[in-house]
């Protein structure tokens, strides 16, 4: 039996007083795919949070790696959605695959030479090499989008988060990035947060949908149904909200 | 100028200048890049209630300032980050509550308060051997935990969500360095006084970024521009008999403005 990575049950969230997440159970397994889909304001985001040890549960339980959240902290790689920072902060694109290095550190560590190949490998992996002394600020957004899975993956993670990384790009580079996701896969456990609903089924092995009856009504050319469903739901993922717990 | 090193006050005021661009260079650029120069100014203005409390006491104002510095800064990164107070109101509140502190204290204080106006606005010329006995052990201090934790500090300036989810206490980190900001101010009253402290902060490391690719070369670019503004400051003062904190600070804007005004004008130019 393959290793359980994330557990939930019964997961509650309220943030200042509103429920975000209710009653959400689901597991994922090493080597999973899964991707989080549902509309904005469905808790997304708020349960990547709560998996990242950044906002606690009001109710429920939540295992990483068989322990609570934010005690993982080595094996887990973050990509945020997007990242708000000064676009002239002195910071090459290596230094900032560097950072990814930093959970793996005691605080009196600097960085060191495998720390160093860690990071440019991070960087050959997701096509960067070529711009690893450029500033930060000076990158596209597809290729900011780029450097920050750099960061994750300089930490060698065992667990890979991602909030909506295909957000802020073009098409072109939408499909770059899936592919690269494909191509990590087989390497690791990967938790990602989209709205490309349809692109999505092409790729991961199991969908979660947070309150995604709406998306359903709206769209439902896009929701990861019909001839997708086969390969989307090969268990049962617990629907949160659902009046039917199945999309089928 | 060599006749001028014949007077101690003018070698000290030369080497408080030289020390205080180091803590200035280093602190400065986490203040630009963190962009918290808000918060230091307000930990700087709260540190007059420690002049108040030095001259109460009848010790030196400078060893009132840094308990009273360090406290502002643990205080005003607390209540915002855990009492969800908006940051800005709470750095509002203990800039005037720390002045008024102040000015009860030395209205208490029996007789008249010799060189208050220096501790507001600076005067180099009066940096005592223990003084810059005081800078520089500060100095040193300083130097050596944002070296011991540079890594932490860099991520906690360019990703704080990013540094917490990766282990590091990002909260302690900030204290921490809000605290070596209090330390910063307490070596440039002297330079600066408390109100025009920020602008060494800010305007050196904020040139400073402009020019520079890594942080370490913009923390070395920032400590040279501000020991530049402030000898530069020193000299005009001298020669023109101009309060010496606010020529500093003065000539500092004025590169500020010069640079940022090349820059737009370079701008303007491609554009065409």
């Amino acid at each position: 039996m393959k290793r359980e990575v994330i557990r939930c049950e019964m997961l509650g969230v309220e943030i200042g007083g509103v429920s975000v997440l209710k009653g959400l159970s689901f597991s994922v397994a090493e080597g999973d795919f899964l991707a989080i889909v549902g509309p904005n304001g469905g808790g997304k985001t708020t349960l990547l949070r709560v998996l990242l040890g950044l906002q606690k549960p009001s109710e429920g339980v939540v295992q990483v790696f068989g322990a609570a959240p934010g005690r993982a902290v080595g094996r887990i790689g973050y990509v945020p959605q997007r990242l708000f920072f000064d676009r002239e902060f002195p910071l090459s694109v290596r230094d900032v695959a560097l950072m990814g290095r930093i959970a793996l550190k005691t605080p009196f560590q600097h960085y060191g030479k495998a720390d160093m190949q860690a990071a440019d490998e991070a960087l050959r992996i997701v096509g960067l090499s070529a711009l690893s002394n450029r500033r930060i600020g000076a990158l596209s957004g597809g290729e900011l989008q780029r450097a920050l899975i750099a960061r994750a993956l300089a930490g060698k993670p065992q667990l890979l988060l991602l909030d909506e990384p295909t957000a802020s790009v073009d098409p072109e580079m939408k499909t770059t990035i899936y592919d690269l996701l494909d191509h990590l896969k087989s390497t690791m456990t990967i938790v990602l947060v989209t709205h490309d609903t349809g692109t999505v089924s092409r790729f991961v092995g199991r969908v979660l949908c947070l309150n995604c009856s709406m998306v359903l009504r709206e769209n439902p050319s896009a929701s990861p149904g019909g001839e997708a469903a086969q390969q989307v739901y090969p268990y049962p993922v617990d629907l949160l909200l659902h009046e039917s717990r199945n999309p089928r | 100028m060599p006749d001028l090193f014949a007077y101690e006050f003018i070698r000290n005021a030369v080497l408080a200048s030289l020390f205080a661009s180091v803590a200035c260079g280093i602190i400065g650029s986490y203040v630009v890049v963190k962009k918290i120069g808000f918060i230091s100014g307000g930990i700087a203005h709260t540190a007059f209630g420690g002049i108040g409390l030095g001259y109460y006491l009848g010790i030196n104002p400078l060893f009132g300032v840094i308990p009273f510095s360090l406290a502002a800064a643990i205080a005003i990164g607390l209540l915002s980050r855990k009492a969800k107070v908006a940051e800005d109101t709470a750095i509002g509140a203990f800039w005037a509550v720390g002045m008024a502190v102040g000015v009860i204290l030395i209205g208490l204080t029996p007789g008249y308060a010799p060189n208050l106006f220096s501790y507001l606005f600076g005067n180099i010329l009066t940096v005592s051997v223990a003084d810059l006995w005081m800078i520089a052990v500060l100095d040193i201090l300083i130097a050596a935990l944002t070296w011991l934790f540079s890594k932490e500090f860099l991520a906690l300036s360019f990703d704080e969500e990013y540094a917490e989810v990766s282990g590091v206490k990002t909260t302690r980190f900030y204290l921490l360095l809000l605290c070596l900001i209090a330390l910063t101010v307490v070596i440039l009253v002297r330079v600066a006084g408390i109100v025009l402290v920020i602008a060494l902060l800010t305007i050196p490391a904020a040139i400073a970024r402009v020019f520079s690719s890594t942080l370490r070369g913009m923390m070395g670019l920032a400590t040279v521009l501000s020991a530049f503004f402030c000898l530069g400051g020193l000299w005009l003062s001298w020669q023109l008999d101009l309060a010496s904190g606010a020529t500093i600070i003065v000539l500092a804007g004025i590169a500020f403005l010069l640079v940022h005004a090349g820059r737009a004008f370079i701008s303007f130019l491609k554009a065409r």
